[in-house]
């Protein structure tokens, strides 16, 4: 199945295009929406194509690491709610969720998107912690771009509620933002054969020997890396890789 | 002394806004989402598929299972841990006794029917606005069904017995708070969900139930138009055959 799949997407790729139309180096529609869910503290709903995810922000007072007393602390989770797939089953995080999750965590720890100092309320006692959960609401393909850029944009959408040195008071939202410093932005591209391309749907997915998930800063600076799939790759395909991702993070980082 | 005005201004019969729509996740084989005022309720449904294990097959029926969640970031306050809690499997097993009677379950032996209620926006009143979404995917899905499940919380603030409380109203303080949720069956007037908390005297319950019901024949209205909606614009767009499956059959 898979087989004959995977001989019919590849024959496409030899005329430069994809079974749905698109080129190789194209994306589907993407959109960001900003502050979909009153409850939380900042959140954005992205999709690309059908793929659709929400991010929420929730913002809480907590006691900082003790090897980073004067920060505050990010967390990144993602669910591949059964709702969203019949591939999905509902329980506890398996390896794809933790994976996007972790890759995600890493693009926006590395790219020093927060300046967590700005996070400390008092050294060593209290600090915001600054928690983002993912939501799959329909997953067609490439869920680990859109759950990135999804986190980008509710970072960005955040404001503190307000707190009065015990207590917060999350029905008084203030108007102060995040401490952002940057916001990074991820590309998956995909290696088929000899071919590369990105935004890959669920029956791309199924078929790929390679792919290489690549978060990038506004200003073009490599934050984070994540190889997957079962193929190993050259030096060569990395950088042909990169320098797709690069192409395309700037597409991105647009709809910001 | 009390209350007898409500917070949001609304009569105590009064609805609060309501949105719905069929057909809102492409990969599920029926889905709606249902808003009412703040709370906001997705819906999947998936299958008949088949049940594995296999020990869990009834070769006589089908089997329902409903699973109701809320988002991490979607309640007042401090973040919801993810991963279930016992008022989560609670809600999901009342989900489920409040869907049941109108599935026809013999249609699908062996085989299961997943619905999976996912809460982006919570503000009281999820466990029936997840019920509404519910019974527009099932029907969205094509299911055969005798008919949809309306539901609605019906409570008590004081001395106001009032529909649809808010999360404001659901925890004032002060008075005596009764909150009911309550599913119907439309066309029999039947009850699939009833619970309740708080204090209330007999007179007030009887006349409680019957504001719930009446609530419910509006928002049948609702969920039927959802459906129509879905289908005219699924006809209109691919003329593509989905439009004889609904369950929405009635008048």
């Amino acid at each position: 199945m898979n087989e004959l799949l995977r001989a019919h997407i590849l024959k496409w790729f030899e005329k430069g295009k994809r079974y749905d139309g698109r080129k190789l180096d194209e994306f589907r529609l993407v959109s960001v929406e900003y502050g979909v869910t009153k409850n939380a503290e900042g959140s954005a709903r992205v999709k690309i194509g059908d793929t659709e995810v929400i991010a929420g922000v929730k913002l809480a007072v907590e006691k900082p690491y003790p090897d980073t007393p004067k920060e505050g602390t990010l967390m990144v989770g993602a669910e591949l709610l059964p709702l969203s797939s019949p591939d999905f089953e509902a329980g506890p995080p398996n390896e794809e969720s933790i994976e996007i999750a972790r890759v995600v965590d890493r693009g926006i720890r590395e790219a020093k998107a927060i300046d967590t100092k700005k996070l400390c309320i008092d050294e060593g006692e209290k600090a915001w912690a600054v928690i983002v959960d993912i939501c799959t609401i329909n997953s067609a393909g490439n869920l680990l771009d859109a759950a990135a850029l999804a986190t980008s944009a509710a970072l960005r959408n955040a404001r503190f509620p307000s707190y009065n040195g015990k207590t917060v008071d999350y029905k008084k939202i203030t108007d102060n933002k995040l401490p952002i410093v940057r916001l990074p932005v991820s590309v998956t591209v995909i290696k088929l054969g000899d071919h590369i391309f990105v935004d890959p749907t669920v029956e791309e997915e199924n078929v790929i020997d390679a792919r290489l998930t690549v978060a990038i800063t506004e200003s073009g600076k490599i934050c984070a890396m994540q190889k997957g799939g079962n193929a190993p790759i050259t030096v060569d395909d990395i950088d042909r890789m990169i320098e797709l991702a690069a192409a395309k993070a700037g597409e991105l980082s647009k709809k910001l | 002394m009390g209350y007898d005005k409500r917070i949001d201004g609304r009569r105590p019969d009064e609805l609060r806004p309501i949105v719905a729509k069929a057909g809102v996740i492409k990969r599920a084989d029926g889905s709606a989402m249902f808003k009412i005022g703040n709370t906001v309720a997705y819906a999947a449904v998936y299958g008949p598929r088949d049940l594995f294990p296999r020990f869990l097959q009834d070769p006589q029926r089908g089997t329902l299972r409903c699973r109701y969640n809320m988002m991490p970031f979607s309640g007042a306050g401090d973040r919801v841990k993810p991963g279930g809690s016992r008022r989560s499997k609670e809600i999901s097993m009342v989900t489920e006794k409040a869907l049941l009677p109108v599935l026809n379950l013999e249609d699908f032996p062996n085989a299961v029917v997943d619905v999976f209620i996912e809460l982006p926006q919570t503000d009281a009143g999820t466990r029936c606005a997840g019920i509404c979404a519910a019974a527009i995917a099932l029907a969205d899905a094509g299911l055969s069904m005798k008919d949809l499940v309306s539901s609605v919380s019906v409570g008590k603030v004081g001395d106001m017995i009032a529909i649809d409380l808010d999360y404001a109203e659901e925890s004032y303080e002060g008075v005596d708070v009764a909150d009911i949720p309550l599913a119907f069956i439309p066309r029999t007037g039947q009850i699939t969900l009833l619970q309740m908390d708080g204090l209330i005297d007999r007179d007030s319950l009887k006349k409680a139930l019957e504001m719930g019901r009446k609530a419910c024949l509006q928002i049948y209205g609702i969920q039927k138009k959802a459906l129509k909606d879905r289908f005219a614009s699924a006809a209109a767009v691919n003329g593509n055959g989905n439009s004889d499956g609904s369950g929405d059959k009635n008048e």
